[in-house]
């Protein structure tokens, strides 16, 4: 049987020594106007959503004309935004730096979040007429696929990208398109569901069911009575005729899918587009980066770098964690309650998850020395407004945080 | 800490639901869960069914098939028998395959369905049928019957099942069968699942982490539930920060008033070199520290809120590896959630 993933090689220099990973510079980055989409992809809780509207905040302020598409950003975030309302347009951002340093002018900032099912129905409505879209729209197979087959979200992430790209071009509305990616099971999940919904959409199963015994298929028509049969036992006769009339009336559109999904994929691969991979500073979130990593330079996708997010604060002074940890137990045998001892335990933790971090990091740039990565030091609190996000921002590029 | 005074009895629950916003730990606490349960002689079996292979990576094995596999025996003492855990990673296809013999016993159909594509279709497209085969294959080795003969009979199962975003609508079956197959033998099937879904033999554990999105969606995950009739167990606040520091401590660190000499004759007596710099750097480490401590205690009061039995589980410095499980493991038994 198949599993969910398949056996993919790794792809990496195979012998290296280890070094540090060159830096990410994300001014650079944002300011170079050949960077028309910025997408950020990764494992699910790394800080995806904050990290896209940070870098889309910092383009704006820096000059560039942005829209930042986001999927799940937290309820104070997506308020302070002004993007509580899912209705799938792009809506200004107030509260942009108009004045401060380093922002030239003209920049602007428009965010919306992603309504998936809304994005499903639009597409099916603009390549049906209103008869055969009300059709499609009402088939029960059609809701549960347009709001929770997996892998719709990521399609539908990348038609709207798609869509907003092509409206960009046209009236010049946007100069940078800034995408965040759904919070996947998988990083991969993202690449591969134009690939999902294409070879569905080719799948035998489909192709029997729209051309019942003729040509061809009638050499097969034994086994689909077989099957029909066991189906009608299973499913109940009514799911065999709804999923029919789902598929009959779906047809028309699927060449058309097809084509928009080769349409995008090709956009992403183009110059233009720069994939930014996030990550937490954890083994599972590394693993997944890699292979998103591998999977972006397997598919001549742009990969811009990684950006390590939460990040433990790198402890002043060069004071070792097990000096520490003795010191502290010393002082504890004297006074158990020892505030000393207390401080020195708490340098010592600290050091050492910095010190695994570093590590992991480490690691992840001698498989993957090609890939630029920008540190970013965890915030104390969460970020759920414009300063939190500038905030991000400056530490994306290196700075202290400080704005 | 927590303590297991607020714990009720739930001895008599036969399946734990781990879920948790992603990021959360809540493979971990699932795993550890399983452990703390099999560490009292209990027959446990721990499913996933998000096709991650993560137990098999925590427990350093190969990755699982679908078959039901040991993967820990605890040690004998006072002549009892040892506790069990075994695992079982759940795909779709093979629940199909597996459920159509069963059930059916369509050997020539049940092929031509693979060969046709129609195993696919169902398990990807089809709607809820996916969730329908995942919560069945659970459902089965919570209530195994004379259908599957030889079986190992669990005391209890943990499902380390899909994050709290997704979780009601995934064990809501029924609900997304509605309106699709009215009748049938599958829809009888997720009625079967929802009834012990909604019984008290089933909980639904959520894990967070104390940082506001986490919590929010833990609040959002048990209306979910509750809205859907579902049990909800307790709440397992995960990665807590080390407590080394005192609350009065902290506060002085915060407003600034720190005895510093103090701390910096401390240090000069226990041999460490570093005067007043080294001193500046520990003092604006537990500054920052204090200032997380702050947030976490707010997000803390939010979970108290909640209203549910509480379990809190530390940060491991050091990653979680099989010895950290266990740890934890028992970290949950002594606050009796295991």
């Amino acid at each position: 049987m198949s599993t969910a993933r398949k056996t993919r090689t790794r792809v990496g220099p195979l012998a290296t020594a280890p070094s540090p990973a060159p830096a990410l510079d994300v001014d650079a980055l944002l300011d170079d106007h050949g960077t028309g989409i910025i997408v950020c992809c990764g494992s699910g809780g790394v800080g995806k959503t904050t990290a896209s509207a940070a870098l889309a905040l910092r383009a704006a302020e820096r000059g560039r004309r942005v829209v930042v598409l986001t999927i799940d950003p937290a309820r104070r975030l997506a308020q302070s935004m002004g993007i509580e309302q899912l209705d799938n347009t792009p809506r200004p951002v107030s509260g942009l730096r108009t004045n401060a340093k380093g922002n030239r002018k003209g920049g602007s900032l428009d965010a919306m979040m992603l309504d998936m099912k809304r994005t499903f129905d639009e597409v099916v409505e603009s390549q049906a007429n209103p008869d055969k879209a009300r059709q499609i729209l009402d088939n029960p197979f059609y809701i549960a696929l347009s709001s929770s087959f997996a892998g719709t979200q990521e399609y539908m992430a990348m038609e709207k990208l798609g869509q907003i790209h092509a409206d960009a071009r046209r009236d010049g509305s946007y100069d940078l398109i800034v995408v965040d990616t759904p919070p996947s099971r998988s990083a991969l999940d993202f690449l591969d569901a134009p690939e999902r919904l294409s070879s569905f959409l080719d799948g035998r199963f489909i192709r029997l069911l729209l051309t019942p015994a003729r040509g061809p298929a009638r050499m097969m028509t034994a086994g689909l009575g077989l099957i029909t049969n066991a189906l009608n036992r299973i499913l109940g006769a009514q799911v065999l005729r709804d999923m029919q009339t789902f598929v009959a009336a779906f047809d028309t559109l699927f060449g058309g899918f097809r084509v928009r999904a080769q349409q995008t994929f090709r956009l992403l691969q183009a110059d233009g587009t720069a994939f930014l991979v996030v990550a937490a500073p954890e083994p599972d979130a590394l693993r997944e980066a890699a292979y998103f990593v591998e999977r972006l330079s397997e598919d001549d996708m742009p990969l811009a770098g990684l950006i390590v997010n939460r990040a433990t604060p790198v402890p002043p002074g060069s004071l070792s964690a097990d000096e520490a940890m003795a010191a502290s137990e010393r002082l504890r045998k004297q006074d158990p309650g020892s505030l000393t001892a207390g401080l020195l335990c708490l340098h010592a933790d600290q050091t050492r998850i910095v010190e695994r971090e570093v590590l992991l990091r480490e690691r992840f740039a001698a498989a993957h020395p090609q890939v630029p990565t920008a540190v970013v030091p965890a915030l104390a609190g969460d970020v759920h407004d414009l300063d939190g996000l500038r905030q991000v921002g400056d530490l994306l590029a290196g700075g202290s945080g400080v704005s | 800490m927590a303590s297991s005074t607020n714990t009720p009895d739930w001895s008599r629950v036969r399946l734990h639901v781990v879920t948790g916003k992603g990021g959360t730990g809540k493979s971990t606490v699932a795993a550890a869960l399983a452990l703390g349960l099999a560490s009292q002689g209990q027959q446990v079996l721990l499913c996933e069914v998000e096709g991650r292979q993560g137990i098999a990576r925590m427990f350093d094995v190969d990755p699982l098939p679908y078959e039901e596999r040991r993967i820990a025996t605890g040690l004998h003492h006072d002549g009892r028998a040892p506790g069990v855990v075994h695992a079982l990673h759940i795909d779709p296809e093979s629940a199909l395959l597996e459920y159509l013999a069963m059930y059916y016993k369509l050997g020539r159909a049940g092929r031509a369905l693979d060969r046709f594509g129609v195993i696919e279709f169902a398990t990807t497209i089809a709607p809820g049928v996916r969730d329908v085969l995942l919560t069945g294959k659970v459902f089965e080795a919570v209530q195994r019957n004379s259908r599957n003969r030889n079986a190992t009979r669990y005391d209890a199962v943990v499902l380390d099942a899909p994050p709290t975003g997704r979780i009601t609508r995934f064990l809501n079956v029924n609900e997304e069968l509605a309106g699709l197959a009215k009748v049938g033998p599958i829809k009888g099937q997720a009625d079967t699942v929802m009834t012990l879904f909604r019984s008290p033999r089933t909980l639904v554990h959520l894990v967070t982490v104390l940082e506001e999105m986490p919590v929010q969606e833990t609040a959002d995950g048990i209306a979910e539930l509750r809205g859907a009739r579902i049990p909800v167990g307790g709440v397992i606040v995960n990665q807590v920060r080390p407590r080394d520091i005192t609350a009065a401590d902290l506060e002085a660190a915060v407003a600034g008033r720190l005895d510093t000499a103090r701390v910096e004759a401390d240090l000069d007596r226990s041999g460490v070199a570093g005067g007043a710099s080294l001193v500046a750097g520990l003092v604006a480490e537990v500054r920052d520290h204090a200032e997380r401590r702050e947030l976490e205690d707010a997000q803390r009061a939010v979970v108290d809120s909640f209203g549910l039995p509480t379990f809190e589980l530390p940060r491991l410095t050091g990653g979680v590896d099989l010895g950290g499980l266990y740890e934890l493991a028992a970290d949950l038994k002594n606050q009796g959630l295991a």
